[in-house]
């Protein structure tokens, strides 16, 4: 059996940053025209394997090549004119910039050394076109929600290799969680793509926590666990079950036991009560009332204004029209302040740009918010500090568990559980959660989930923003629909309510 | 901890390259002073060449401390040295008109006056740039041109002489053999430190330097942090004022702190606080001082040509921000510590817990 020559080969990957052993002698390797997934837990080395490939860190040990060539990249420029295109987890492009200028930029087209404008913008326009998106790419970037933005960053790694310029053309693509805030069609979108740079040969390497969709798109999987390898199969060959007890080393039966944990059915009285709350470009007019202990799931596409809703009822951005009352008390919601002082936390979908102080300590973040409450003058004694925070890192699971640790050092998953420990620590009375679960793993999306049922059965309320429906089925009361902007329907949740009922009436606009 | 490891951890902590930098100016001083670092008591008073680094240094020590709280904001105070200039020539030309100057009272009510003047320009300087959004090096450019000119107004655009012994204390005077603006600099550091530490304000500050729009929706009330921050450089730099006018009994509003904000952004920059904002140290930024004031010396005592003086002092401000730099130190020094650290090549990838690799196909 003639073996094809793999088009990259890694081989005995060392990486070690202070205190960590990131990767300890991993070898993986990628054949031509194959989708490759690279699974494993948060913190398993996933990124850190990509970041090492591509230049972004320097190798500590072992080899990498690529075409039968040793390489070693200083730089991910490096690595793009070799052949390697990136989407990095984190979306890093310049918000300032518009789409097009973001897709073009290091290669803009130019003649005579003068940047074509009309042309980088007609072929942007081409480019996003192809994967199906409705964007003007004049804008600035930073007026696109973070879905966008990140098919932005795909975008501009599919067009670095066959833009007309010559180059080498891309060999290899790396995708790590490309559709973490993608809705189903987007990630339907992406796939046609990838297949079809599948069919041309080019190699794609794919991080995803859904396993659904690992299982859709893949051929070929490798599996990490702590750093080290664990595992090179086929997809075929092996189930899910017998993919999560590879990353996890255990077996795992969360995800059912969730569904026995009905929602409890008896909701407090109403705790928020927001009567025409709008905002013009952002979401139009909307009455809602949430209730003590309710979870409200909102459900609806790209862009239907379900983040501008929920940044409405914190105070992020200043509405236009409406008015707010928490437990009967109207709250002048100008500000996050007057929100938070009402009781109300909200976790952005955004960690990197809205959450996180990267170069602050873990527990620095996660006392964030329960400090800027108490106002400067009243720190949070440091006995009982450290004890929250200990106790949040052991309840979220946060690895390492080191609340001395640069939070811009943690794996993406890891920032999202310091993210959400900081709001959680606040005790609010509503938790808006804005797809808390991006970037995490299956068993802590579980745990994560399991959170949210205990807390609305502890009284706290909570609206649930997801892209995954079912997500958001199984766990919400009551499900708001939003479509262009608008809240079009709310449907109490019941064994009629089901995935495609609720597509449905995104799609008509209505509820019958 | 082996030995190699604790040696790690030292060169690792951020006050080493400062430090080191420090001890190795005042090390090159020695040839050409041999009793450079030798103290001796005269008349009651210690004098050499360390304790005058530190009493010349004073007034940059206590600008850069404010600055390095505004820049952790990621902010910067162009105006400090207008501030000096103003707070002087305030107290100076209010002493002056005084019948007696050494009158406890009237010394302290004109150190009142300076120092309100000084807080009053952080004040506005802190509106423009929290309330009103200007970008803090255009806000505080404002001060910077006109307090110049807010000074000679007031000193009538000439040079004002004092003589008050009391005030003479601040800047000249000495206190417990030692001189009495190294007090005056340790409260101030003092006072900071506990400020920022104890308190939660160090917290919120570098939080709204280091993300902004993520302080905004964590409920930080970033204006007021920011307004307070302004206020507080601008009284560092008041204070500092009030040691250069008293050192020389005399208010020039055209000279006194000129181009002092640049050494206290270079000193806050040594001490290894990012100008982007985010983390910061005092400690740092005290060291960093007294780095740019060694340099001072050094230029000096070692001879430098005057025309070559500023060359000079570039020359070493570069050599300390690369030596500080990760990027630089890994590919000067890299190959040699690549070898030393990663000997256990990974061509054993520990054997124990390695896992069968399987591979179908
Ligand atoms: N720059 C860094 N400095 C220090 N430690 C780091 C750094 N980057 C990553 N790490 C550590 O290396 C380990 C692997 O992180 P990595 O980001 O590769 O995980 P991942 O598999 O991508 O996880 P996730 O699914 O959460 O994105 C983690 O323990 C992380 O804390
Ligand atoms: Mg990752």
């Amino acid at each position: 059996m003639a073996e094809p020559q793999p088009v990259l080969e890694m081989t005995g990957i060392v990486k070690e940053f202070p205190g960590v052993r990131a990767l300890s002698g991993v070898d993986f390797r990628l054949f031509p025209g194959e989708i490759h997934a690279l699974m494993g837990e948060n913190g398993a080395g996933k990124s850190t394997l990509i970041k090492v490939l591509t230049g972004v860190y320097s190798l500590d040990g072992g080899t990498i090549t690529l075409d039968g060539k040793s390489v070693r990249f200083g730089s991910p420029l490096q690595a793009q004119h070799a052949g390697i295109s990136t989407v990095y987890q984190e979306v890093n492009l310049c918000p300032n910039l518009s789409v097009a200028e973001n897709i073009f930029i290091g290669r803009e087209p130019t003649r005579a050394g003068r940047i074509q404008w009309k042309q980088m913008r007609k072929e942007a326009a081409e480019l996003v076109d192809r994967l199906g998106l409705d964007i003007d790419v004049t804008a600035p970037l930073s007026s696109y929600p973070l879905a966008v933005q990140q098919l932005v960053a795909i975008v501009r790694s599919v067009g670095t290799g066959d833009s007309d310029g010559e180059g080498s053309g891309t060999k290899v693509l790396v995708l790590d969680e490309p559709t973490s805030s993608l809705d189903r069609d987007e990630v339907l979108e992406l796939f046609r793509l990838m297949r079809r740079l599948r069919d041309e040969g080019v190699a794609i390497l794919f991080v995803s926590h859904f396993l659904d969709q690992i299982y859709e798109i893949c051929d070929r999987m490798t599996v990490l666990r702590n750093g080290t390898l664990v595992g090179e199969h086929m997809v075929r060959d092996l189930d899910q079950v017998g993919l999560i007890e590879l990353m996890i080393g255990k077996a795992l039966d969360q995800l059912e036991e969730l569904h026995e944990h009905q929602l409890r059915s008896d909701v407090g009285e109403t705790l928020v009560k927001a009567e025409g709350l709008g905002r013009t470009g952002g979401i139009a007019p909307f009455d809602l009332e949430i209730n003590k202990g309710e979870v409200i799931g909102l459900a609806g596409l790209l862009g239907s204004g379900r983040t501008e809703l929920a940044r409405l009822l914190f105070g992020a951005d200043q509405p236009d029209s409406g008015t707010v009352t928490v437990g009967g008390k109207q709250v002048s919601m100008s500000a996050p302040n007057d929100a938070i002082g009402a009781g109300i936390a909200f976790c952005s979908e955004n960690r990197k740009t809205e959450g996180l102080v990267p170069d602050l300590t873990v527990r620095e973040n996660i006392i964030l918010a329960l400090q800027a409450a108490r106002g400067w003058t009243r720190p949070i004694p440091a006995s009982q500090r450290d004890e929250l925070v200990a106790k949040y890192i052991k309840a979220l699971d946060i690895r390492p568990a080191n609340p001395e640790a640069r939070v811009g050092q943690l794996s993406g998953g890891n920032q999202q559980k310091v993210l959400l420990a900081r709001w959680l620590i606040t005790q609010p009375q509503l938790l808006i959660l804005d797809e808390p679960t991006r970037g995490i793993d299956i068993g802590a999306k579980a745990e994560i989930q399991k959170l949210v049922v205990s807390l609305s059965e502890d009284g706290m309320s909570v609206l649930y923003i997801a892209a995954e429906l079912e997500e958001v089925l199984r766990l919400s009361h009551t499900i708001g629909v939003l479509r262009d902007r608008k809240l079009v329907a709310q449907l109490t949740n019941g064994p009629e309510i089901t995935t495609s009922k609720i597509l449905e009436t995104i799609a008509s606009g209505e509820h019958q | 901890m082996t030995t190699t490891s604790r040696w790690r951890a030292l060169t690792h902590h951020h006050l080493f390259w400062p430090v080191a930098v420090l001890i190795a100016l005042l090390l090159v001083n020695v040839p050409f002073t041999p009793d450079f670092f030798s103290i001796r008591m005269t008349d009651g008073h210690l004098y050499g060449s360390l304790v005058s680094i530190v009493l010349f240094g004073s007034p940059l020590i206590l600008v850069a401390v404010g600055m390095t709280l505004v820049i952790a904001t990621g902010g910067i105070d162009l105006s400090v040295g207008a501030v000096v200039a103003i707070t002087g020539a305030l107290t100076c030309s209010y002493i002056s008109d005084q019948a007696d100057q050494n009158a406890l009272s009237g010394v302290f009510l004109a150190l009142g006056i300076g120092l309100v003047a000084a807080v009053l320009c952080g004040l506005w300087n802190g509106f423009l740039v929290a309330r009103m959004g200007i970008q803090p090096i255009i806000a505080t450019l404002i001060i910077m041109v006109a307090g110049r000119g807010v000074a000679q107004l007031i000193t009538d655009g000439q040079i004002i002489t004092i003589n008050s012994e009391p005030y003479k204390l601040i800047g000249g005077g000495y206190w417990l053999t030692l001189p009495f603006s190294i007090f005056v600099v340790a409260a101030v550091v003092a006072v900071t430190v506990a400020l920022t530490r104890r308190t939660a304000l160090g917290l919120l500050v570098e939080s709204v330097g280091g993300n902004a729009e993520a302080s905004r929706l964590v409920g930080i009330r970033s204006v007021r942090i920011k307004i307070m921050v302004y206020m507080f450089c601008a009284l560092c730099a008041g204070i500092a004022g009030l040691m250069i006018s008293s050192n020389t009994s005399a208010a020039d509003g055209n000279n006194a702190g000129l181009w002092i904000e640049l050494d206290a952004i270079l000193a806050v920059v040594i001490g290894g606080t990012s100008l982007l904002g985010g983390r910061f140290s005092i400690g740092g930024t005290v060291i960093g001082a007294l780095v740019i004031q060694t340099l001072t010396t050094t230029i000096y005592t070692i001879g430098v040509p005057t025309q070559t003086n500023l060359v000079f002092k570039a020359v070493v401000v570069i050599v300390v921000c690369l030596l500080q730099s990760p990027k630089f130190r890994a590919k000067v020094f890299g190959a040699k510590g690549r070898a030393g650290t990663s000997a256990p090549a990974p061509a054993a990838p520990a054997a124990d817990a390695a896992p069968k690799m399987e591979v179908s196909r």
